[in-house]
């Protein structure tokens, strides 16, 4: 056999046996969780949550309310922006819940088929408008945000509070410039906290999370750009028995008074 | 020579892990041309954003690139070439970019160039020029992430160089600044040209400093990396077009430039 003969040879085996660590991968991931039907009652084990990044606070806060009500359970949370979360879980992410900002962002889980059951929606979130501490420029709606000299942060379209933002902006009939389309709500917060613009379209909730650096301005088209939250057990939840209970929690009262803590709109 | 060497017999203990190494960095890239939807590809080319993100990912990859070789190939030269107290920390501080996360890069550009940052706030306020949110913040967040490629190849290139051509140009009477445009810099040439490819394709593939500290608009901070980002919020397919689409673009850029200007085996 010749060098080259033998190379290609064992380049081969090489791609034969990636291949077959594939394969191996995907022939066990469908397996049912042992001891998943049994007993449901007695919750144990991972929750993995993967929530917008606009439950940061509220959600940490619940997770930690939860463990502490069921002794022998950790949650653990992704928090990212809903659509970022929707491509993950769809690609076969590991999570045993899922709960969106917005539900076009809910239903292309729903959609692929990887929800469990029917979402529910547990609250609703209001825009306002972001401001420096002091609102150094007098910022008092969304007409301001055109006048020249004020910079603006939105969310990119691509996730929801960008496509409340625009409906917001299409209600008032405001057309504005931004500098800057962000990545998610955190993103565009984070520019006011910085001082890079002079305001953002963010939710509510989110303001009042950074309210020792931000004020929150209302403003009367947010009714008319209300996001509801969806959240949902995950078809392929390792932990099915804890996504339940979960869900459970964040939509009893205990969950509730949190969610209303943090300037959440009931469903 | 070279024949005979290319024809013997390659050891099995170097190319069984040359095998999984080609196979683990080739493999992703095959997932995505298997996912790619070929059809809906010119459909997706011809989009107005693609090509302005396209444009502007290499307009700014190339003017960081110049910005590194500008400032980075002294740096090298000093580094390989000065001993001078603290050049340890200098070494190690010239590398910190590849450490820090680039969203954290990003962060801290904001501190210091940003309307409020310590050198922001004077540009500001003197000239009334801010840096986030311009395609200047691109680049100059592409150069501060890219830069530590440059300085190491080049600095890498100066220590392997012989330095006993430069000692006999400073014989004949040649001053420092002479010897270095005319005998180490034609010298290094090569590890240069490595280096500032090396700089270009990090530079093309930043996504969370320039995010971060440029922001993201379309036609002006809105690069390839951010356009795929922002693609896979909402449709995948779309993202793995555009991220073929920078591929190929910059693998034929790279490929080119190769069999132009660095020689070699």
């Amino acid at each position: 056999m010749t060098s080259r003969g033998i190379r290609i040879a064992l380049a081969g085996l090489v791609v034969l046996m990636v291949l077959g660590l594939v394969a191996y991968g995907y022939g066990h991931e469908d397996d049912p969780a042992p001891g998943d039907a049994a007993g449901s009652d007695r919750v144990k084990g991972t929750v993995t949550v993967f929530a917008a990044a606009s439950l940061t606070e509220s959600f940490t806060r619940i997770g930690r309310d939860f463990e502490a009500a069921n002794p022998g359970v950790r949650v653990t949370f992704s928090f990212a922006g809903s659509s970022a979360l929707a491509t993950q879980i769809n690609q076969g992410a590991p999570a045993d819940v899922f709960a969106s900002a917005a539900p076009a962002t809910m239903r292309t889980v729903t959609d692929a088929g990887n929800a469990d059951g029917a979402p529910t929606t547990f609250v609703r979130n209001q825009l306002v408008i972001a401001v420096p501490k002091g609102n150094p420029k007098g910022v008092k709606g969304l007409a301001d945000l055109t006048r020249p000299g004020v910079k603006v942060a939105l969310c990119a379209e691509q996730v929801p509070c960008g496509a409340a933002a625009e409906k917001a902006l299409d209600a008032a009939a405001v057309s504005l410039t931004p500098v800057t389309l962000e990545q998610d709500v955190k993103a565009a917060l984070s520019k006011v906290r910085l001082g890079e613009v002079d305001a953002a379209l963010v939710y509510r909730t989110d303001a009042r999370a950074a309210s020792s650096d931000v004020d929150g301005v209302e403003f009367p088209e947010s009714v008319g750009a209300v996001n509801g939250y969806p959240i949902v057990v995950c078809r392929a939840a390792p932990n099915r028995a804890g996504a339940r209970a979960f869900v459970a929690y964040v939509l009893s009262d205990s969950g509730r008074a949190v969610l209303d803590r943090a300037g959440f709109l009931g469903p | 020579m070279k024949r005979r060497r290319g024809t013997q017999r390659v050891p099995v203990g170097l190319l069984l892990p040359a095998a999984l190494g080609l196979a683990f960095l080739v493999l992703p890239l095959a997932g995505l041309l298997i996912r790619a939807p070929w059809s809906s590809l010119p459909r997706r080319l011809t989009e107005p954003g693609v090509l302005s993100a396209l444009w502007l990912s290499l307009r700014t990859a190339t003017a960081a690139t110049g910005v590194c070789l500008v400032l980075g190939v002294p740096l090298a030269w000093l580094l390989a070439r000065v001993t001078f107290p603290g050049r340890r920390v200098v070494r190690a501080l010239v590398t910190v970019p590849l450490v820090l996360p680039p969203v954290v890069g990003g962060v801290a550009l904001l501190l210091v160039f940003g309307r409020r940052g310590l050198i922001g706030s004077w540009l500001d306020g003197t000239f009334g020029v801010t840096l986030p949110f311009t395609t200047t913040g691109v680049v100059f967040a592409e150069a501060f992430v890219a830069m530590p490629f440059l300085v190491i190849a080049v600095e890498g290139a100066l220590r392997g160089a012989d330095a006993r051509y430069e000692e006999a140009a400073a014989t004949l009477g040649a001053s420092r600044w002479t010897t270095f445009t005319h005998v180490t810099l034609p010298l290094v040439a090569p590890g240069i040209a490595a280096g500032a490819v090396l700089c270009w394709a990090r530079a093309l593939g930043e996504f969370g400093a320039t995010i971060t500290f440029a922001g993201n608009f379309p036609g002006r901070t809105q690069t390839m990396p951010l356009a795929v980002y922002l693609a896979l919020e909402t449709d995948l397919n779309a993202a793995i077009v555009l991220s073929l689409i920078l591929l190929t673009v910059s693998v034929a850029i790279l490929a080119g430039l190769r069999d132009r200007w660095i020689t070699g085996p």
